[in-house]
């Protein structure tokens, strides 16, 4: 069965004040949905609806065509979620910081696989020093090394390109296209363009009105 | 409850189910957060310390006639191990908190409840354990009398697992805000007070000469409830705190 995560009549209201109402969203395999909008515009709170994080809303979140929250577990079985915060312990290496989600997602990938997914995001060399010791820009690399040691279909990234390189933008790019070239989702809120990555979907939040594309 | 999902597979990364690797995923926390205390055993030690300071003054402020000193051993060493213990509560998921690793907690694709469980495993073992462990020490400077070392150890090493589950639920729900260390004291002291009555009873006992196992039976039967009522209460608080 081919990845759908879909979101009917969504509406969200924050203090007195409407974040969106009748949002339509839907993505399938394949597919990388760029959610674009001015700070405040309801950009994380949208991803956390998606992914189950947040209930309590109006509409219906649908993963493979089943209702959430029934269908929750299975969601999350699939979904790699990056955050404003890195998710990164200070005072583990980043390997360790590896193992332990590897772990945490039923995953159990030998440490050579992990060190390669290091390796992939440029720190070689780097594996077990604590992160601590790390640049913020190291340190976002550490939790986007997840997006090689992971595998899972959806992927819901939270500002991803925070703190990262021209380069490291460059790949991050590449590999989102890649991700969606071989069946995976991109859920994906950004203030960067995302020119590399072909055929970007997008939802674009404007306080009371959305407009897809 | 969960449908089997049938059909091509056409991803790369196949459209998986919730499945197994708790056990692994409970091993791994436990584990990981044993390390970061090895790495910083400053904060394990905090509490200790404070322990040992406290029972110091009241040598110090009271009389240090063994007498008047023995009479009230069994309460002091108590309130001082159940004070200490709740100076190391506040930081149990604040760190996590702060650099989203518990967001991360929160969306592993197990019960949340029962990974908790094995954060609260590591407080007990690195908190209630070493201060159940050092309390006897801190009995002789109290001049608490022998033969009542075992029951202090042991009713001390049941209560201190109450302690932090209980404690937990507290620190779940106040690690959003800023100061919530004092919060997090007036929450859950009233719930300390059981396991402190049966604590204290158990001593009294020991000391009298008494049976004390059956007090610290009692205690058992808290810690058990606590066991399963505790972990579904500490993973409800953690959801208010996040996701508000």
């Amino acid at each position: 069965m081919r990845l759908c995560l879909e979101a009917r009549q969504l509406a969200c209201e924050r203090d007195g004040r409407w974040l969106f109402r009748g949002l339509d969203v839907v993505l399938k395999a394949g597919e990388v949905l760029r959610v674009e909008g001015p700070n405040g515009s309801g950009k994380t709170t949208l991803l956390k609806i998606l992914c189950g994080q947040i209930a309590d809303v109006d509409g219906e979140v649908r993963w493979q065509g089943r209702a959430l929250p029934r269908a929750r577990a299975d969601l999350l079985a699939n979904l790699l979620y990056l955050g404003h915060a890195p998710g990164i312990k200070a005072n583990l290496s980043a390997l360790e910081n590896l193992r332990w989600y590897q772990a945490l997602g039923g995953e159990g990938r030998p440490d050579a696989e992990l060190e390669a997914a290091l390796a992939e995001v440029g720190l070689a060399g780097f594996e077990d020093v604590p992160t601590a010791q790390l640049s913020a820009g190291q340190k976002r690399r550490v939790t986007l090394a997840r997006l090689v040691s992971s595998r899972r279909a959806l992927w819901v990234l939270d500002e991803p390109f925070t703190a990262i390189d021209v380069a490291g933008v460059a790949a991050l790019e590449r590999r989102l296209a890649s991700h969606a070239a071989s069946g995976g989702a991109v859920l994906v809120t950004t203030h960067h363009p995302l020119s590399n990555v072909p055929g970007v979907r997008r939802l674009t939040m404007d306080g009371q009105r959305q407009v897809a594309s | 409850m969960n449908t089997p999902m049938s059909g091509s597979i056409e991803a790369a990364e196949p459209v998986r189910e919730a499945g197994d690797g708790l056990g692994r995923a409970m091993a791994a926390t436990f584990r990981r957060d044993l390390t970061a205390v090895a790495r910083r055993p400053g904060d394990a030690l905090t509490p200790l310390v404070f322990f040992a300071m406290v029972i110091t003054l009241f040598p110090l402020g009271i009389s240090p006639e063994p007498e008047r000193l023995a009479l009230i051993a069994p309460g002091v060493l108590w309130v001082a191990a159940l004070l200490s213990a709740l100076l190391s509560l506040d930081g149990l998921f604040r760190g996590d908190f702060e650099d989203g690793t518990l967001e991360q907690l929160l969306l592993a694709p197990h019960p949340l409840s029962l990974l908790v469980l094995a954060k609260v495993a590591v407080h007990w073992l690195t908190t209630g354990l070493p201060l159940a462990l050092m309390a006897p020490l801190l009995g002789v400077l109290l001049a608490l009398p022998q033969g009542s070392y075992l029951a202090l150890s042991a009713t001390l090493a049941l209560g201190s697992g109450c302690i932090s589950l209980i404690g937990a639920i507290g620190a779940g729900l106040t690690v959003g805000l800023a100061r919530g260390g004092m919060l997090l004291s007036l929450l859950v002291l009233p719930l300390f007070m059981p396991v402190l009555i049966f604590g204290t009873g158990a001593m009294g006992a020991a000391l009298g000469g008494g049976e004390w196992l059956g007090h610290l039976a009692v205690i058992g039967a808290l810690l058990s409830v606590a066991l399963m009522a505790a972990p579904v209460a500490i993973a409800a608080s953690l959801r208010i705190s996040i996701h508000g």
